[in-house]
Parts: C-alpha cells; structure tokens; sequence
C-alpha cells in the first residue's frame, strides 16, 4: 500500500485515480500508524510553501516522516517536493523538512529574459542528467506538465533531471537514498507520468 | 523547452457533448467521458469543460462527468461555466478539475477571482473573457457574448491578473465562428497588458491558423471545439506539422 499523506493541502483525488490506473492501491491518511504500514509515502501538495509546512506541524506527523524516509520510497509532488528541502524563500524564510540539502528560490528573480512568464506553466521536456531506476519506463526527453513559481536550487549532487526555462535548469527530479521529488505533477503528465509513478511503485 | 498547448473544448449540457461531432470510430459520439479519452489519446495538452446546463439535474450529471474523466484521464482539466461563487470552485474542485475558469460569475462579483486565487492558488484560477470591438476599443460581454458591459478588456484582463488570476482565455467575439483565424490583434494586445499565460479562442479554422497564432511569441496556448469535434483538423497531425514549423510541441 502506498499512503498519500493528507495534511489538507491540494487535490487527492488525481493522484489516488492515477495509481489505480498503473494497478497500485493507495491510502489517503494522515493516521501516522497507516503511513508507518505502508511500504511507500507520497507527500503531495499545492500553494504557498510556509502555509504548506504550518500545515503539515500541525499534523504531528514532521517526525514520523523523517523517520519512514529513511526506511522506505518516498516521494514529494509539487510542493511536497520543495519540501524536502533544507529552506525556502517563499514570502520570507522558512525551514522545510531537510531531508535533501538545497534551498527553494523565486525562479523570476534567475531568469535573465524577463518576458518569460512565471508561473511556468505547462508542459516541458526531460533532460535526464543521472540515470536511475525511476527513469526505467521513460525515455530522455518526454515532456511532464509543470506549475510553479518556485524551484530548488543548489542540490546538483541529487538532482537526476531538469527542463530548461529560459536561461534557467529548472529541477525536475531529484533523489536522495530512498526519498525522492519530482517537481512537476506525475498525475497529470499523461502516460509519461503515469509510467515514472510506476517506476516509483516498483522500487 | 516549454511547449506550446493544444486545448480542445467541450461544451457539455445535460451530461452530452452538445457542438457537432463528427468521429467515426467511437462508440457514443456525445459521451463527453469518450471525447475526453479520444483527445487524450490524440495528444491534446489539456482539456477544458464548459457546463452549459441550467438546472440542478444537469449540473449533477456534469460532476459525476468530470469525476469519471479525471478518473481515467490524466492531462490538465480545466472547468468552467456557472462559477460563481468559491463554493462553485470547490464542487468542481473535489470532482477533479485542476484549474477553473471565470467569465461572467467574476463580472457580477469581481471579488471571486481574489478569493478563490487567496484559497487554491492563482495557478487555479482562469479568466475567461469574450471580447468584441466597441468604438474602435476592445469591450468585455457577458453572458455568452450577449450582454455589453462597457468594461475595457485590457484593463479588465489586468485587473483580473493583479487580483490573482493565473491564466487567461480570451475568446474573440469578432472572429469566433468565422474560421478565418485567431485574433491576432486583440490576441497582441492582451500580451502587451498582461504576463501570465494566454489561451488564444476564436476563428481557428485550419492548422496554418495555429502555424500564424504561434509566431506570436505571447501566446501560450491555442483552443478551439468544433474543428477538432468535426475531426476538420486532428490534433495528432496538426502537432506535427506545428513541430515541422519549429514550434515546440509534445508529441
């Protein structure tokens, strides 16, 4: 079983339908008893990144996490992914879970062509940089669908892939031992998505 | 690199897909549940519902809709059409959709697109807006294009994107139905004003259409309905034949 941890932040739905269409069952649960069962995480989420991480204290579940992290797959959507991260310069300085070293940036502020639209939004291509077993389903290139005005910065050593924006490589996946990001969204990137959340499954 | 969007869209009354159809190899033409896989199969960027049901009825069979298609389908959705309310976000919200859209729901009440950008995210929120030439001045209607409001589009469009609106469908009145192509000149216009992305509507009658949109560099996305419903244009070629012209598509 695969919980998706609910700290009410963003739609569930999309991504529970998206497992069951690769045959993966999930729980949507913030009960840290099931997510301690699972055999892998899913740390899903939309919006502001300190409202996101208020949230998630709230929950009581920022130590179970941290714990299960290092024991099992375990994968942050979106926000979920940013996160991961050691901080964020979202509306000011927050810490977010450390679990990957790294900081969350305003990507407006590196883009040297200022007409570029933030959010980026929308669909864009793959460049793997490190192979890996979460890419075994899909080939360099394939395009995932993207929405955001943050990025994670200053985590080469674990970033396995980006998309190019303008001047800037946008972190598209990263991975550190178990826990893994993708920033863009798997559940809605079509059957290139559905196909890296298999890889995902199978870990 | 970021790829330009083909959005096909559905207007959908009663639980039926209502423009013409014209697909041979599906089952039921109208199950809006089977266009939408049809599209997705064919390579479309997003899809974008539009209820044009009236009653209570019709606007139950539209959810359950919405919930069977984003059950299987796994592309952007998007929602509009008798949003009026945050309430109304959130019904089409927990049935799937990713983004919603506004039209005359936030002209009646201006204050919904910052409330519902400040609950979901601005990425949530969409402005549509139906556009006609007034005096030389480019005027919003509502009402499906039937009532003048003597708002200034431009000015609308930019306040719409200052109260949070992420994106923006603007459908020309002037060459919607025509088939001659987009509205090239609104559409520049618009992309002056504004910095968020731009769903071009109105007057896409043949793929060298998308070919002319997409030379301009502001806008992000093309949408149209009864083109690709008639299968006039198939969205699996006309990516193609974009790419062919150097316009960055996912194939």
């Amino acid at each position: 079983m695969i919980a998706i941890v609910d700290y009410g932040v963003g739609n569930l739905f999309s991504l529970a339908c998206s497992f069951r269409a690769i045959g993966a069952g999930t729980e949507i649960t913030r009960d840290a008893a099931r997510i301690e069962a699972a055999e892998r995480v899913i740390l899903p989420g939309v919006g502001a990144f300190g409202d996101a991480m208020d949230k998630l204290r709230a929950t009581g579940l920022i130590p179970v996490l941290k714990r299960e992290a290092a024991r099992k797959p375990f994968l942050g959507i979106c926000l979920g992914m940013q996160l991961l991260f050691d901080r964020s310069e979202e509306y000011g300085e927050h810490d977010g879970l450390g679990l990957i070293p790294g900081k969350v940036c305003d990507l407006r502020a590196d883009l040297s062509d200022k007409a570029l639209k933030v959010p980026h939004m929308g669909w864009n291509s793959l460049d793997i940089r490190r192979d890996d077993p979460f890419f075994r389903h899909v080939r360099a290139g394939e395009y995932v669908y993207y929405v955001h005005s943050f990025y994670a910065k200053d985590c080469a050593d674990d970033t396995l892939a980006t998309s190019r924006y303008g001047n800037v490589d946008v972190t598209g996946v990263v991975r550190r031992g178990n826990v893994y990001g993708t920033q863009f969204h798997p559940e809605k990137s079509g059957d290139t998505g559905l196909r890296l959340l298999k890889a995902f499954a199978e870990q | 690199m970021l790829a330009k969007r083909i959005i096909p869209c559905l207007d959908v009354r009663d639980g039926r897909v209502v423009k013409g159809t014209n697909f041979t190899g599906l089952r039921d033409i109208s199950d809006p549940v089977e266009l939408a896989r049809y599209y997705n199969d064919s390579g479309a960027d997003e899809l974008v519902f539009y209820d044009i049901t009236a009653s209570a009825e019709g606007r139950k069979l539209f959810t359950d809709i919405l919930r069977r298609t984003a059950a299987e389908v796994f592309i952007p959705l998007t929602v509009g059409g008798g949003i009026n309310t945050v309430d109304d976000f959130d019904r089409v919200l927990k049935c799937g959709a990713d983004k919603v859209s506004v039209n005359s729901g936030a002209i009646a009440n201006p204050a919904l697109i910052g409330e519902a950008a400040k609950k979901y995210g601005d990425q949530c929120v969409v402005l549509s807006m139906d556009v006609k030439r007034v005096d030389g001045r480019f005027r919003v209607f509502a009402k499906g294009g039937r009532e003048d409001t003597g708002l200034d589009a431009l000015e609308w469009a930019a306040r719409g994107v200052g109260d949070g609106a992420g994106e923006i469908v603007l459908n020309s009145i002037d060459t919607d139905g025509v088939k001659q192509g987009f509205d090239l000149e609104m559409l520049d216009a618009l992309a002056a004003r504004v910095s968020v992305p731009i769903i071009a509507s109105g007057g896409a009658g043949n793929m060298e259409h998308f070919a002319e949109l997409f030379a301009h560099p502001g806008i992000d996305a093309g949408l149209a309905a009864s083109i690709f419903h008639s299968r006039q244009v198939d969205i699996k070629e006309l990516k193609r034949y974009l790419r062919g012209k150097g316009v960055e598509m996912r194939i």
